[in-house]
């Protein structure tokens, strides 16, 4: 019986941010480039970036995560997202993310995907608790 | 004058235009030109993520911008046109539509042909002849990839190769 092959994750970002990204994963997890593999925009037209993307998620499902849902580094990746079907985007990439995907990157992209979604959405709080109300609830709270 | 940018950057609606110019030059729109754009819904619409929602987003074909550049120009609005190339900027140009206005020179990254002029500008053969044609239309040809950085002049920008 054949294993399912393990999802490849590259980070697209700006400037120096997605190598630092992939070093704080190795240096928490261990996982290498086989698994992450950090791709900066820099001094790349549009075109070389796509050309890149495509060259890493050429073998086997992929997921790009992305610094920005738009902009140079999220266009690339969406674009490539349309005609490739085993590849998908996860934008608003943060260290949370990342450690979920080594963990539990041997899930089809189907299952895998929503709970990265779900996990970096809810890494995204603050303290005290309260000040994630707007002022303006509070007020409404106050009053009401 | 309403145009308050315009901008040759390969990477069009990004993070330097929308955040790094639009926090000092405050535009209401930002207008692509570019013909294959113009025509494409899906491409347009990944433009636009993540796109303030007090920033309004246009594409135009060139026939469409050129119509459309005096009313822009008389406009209150605040506008930034980008276009992907130099050439794409030269016709907008054309039969001195541009003349007086400065052009910014904000992205154009390495590309098998291209020489490196500055650390954001490589150009190719043809782009150069493109920028001359630009000038000689009578726009101002500087280059400048954020507000805060130097201006190069179009003098500095063929001279280095």
């Amino acid at each position: 019986m054949s294993e399912a092959v393990p999802v490849r994750g590259i980070i697209l970002g700006h400037g120096s941010l997605a190598e630092a990204y992939a070093d704080a994963v190795r240096r928490i997890t261990g996982a290498g480039e086989e698994a992450l593999l950090p791709l900066s925009n820099t001094g790349l037209s549009p075109d070389l970036v796509a050309e890149r993307l495509r060259a890493l998620t050429s073998e086997g499902p992929a997921i790009i995560f992305t610094d920005l849902p738009g902009g140079s580094c999220g266009f690339a990746a969406r674009r490539l997202c349309q005609s490739a079907a085993d590849v998908a985007v996860v934008s608003g990439v943060n260290l949370t993310v990342l450690l979920e995907f080594i963990m539990h990157r041997g899930e089809p992209l189907g299952e895998l995907v929503p709970r990265l979604v779900e996990k970096g959405r809810a890494a995204v709080c603050c303290a005290p608790a309260q000040l994630e109300r707007k002022e303006s609830d509070g007020h409404r709270a106050a009053s009401g | 004058m309403a145009i308050v940018l315009l901008r040759v950057d390969e990477r069009l609606i990004h993070g330097q235009v929308v955040v790094g110019w639009g926090s000092s030059l405050h535009p209401d729109r930002i207008v692509v030109v570019d013909d294959e754009l113009a025509g494409s819904t899906w491409e347009q619409e990944l433009y636009t993520v993540g796109l303030p929602a007090q920033l309004e987003a246009q594409f135009a074909t060139v026939e469409e911008a050129r119509r459309a550049l005096p009313g822009w120009l008389a406009d209150p609005a605040r506008v930034i046109v980008l276009t992907r190339d130099v050439r794409t900027m030269r016709r907008l140009a054309e039969h001195a539509l541009l003349r007086g206005h400065e052009v910014n020179i904000g992205g154009l990254h390495y590309a098998p042909g291209r020489h490196a002029i500055l650390p954001y500008v490589y150009l190719s053969d043809e782009e150069r002849t493109e920028m001359r044609r630009l000038a000689d239309e009578g726009a101002v040809v500087t280059a400048r990839d954020l507000p805060g950085s130097r201006r190069v002049d179009l003098g500095q920008l063929l001279g280095r190769h």
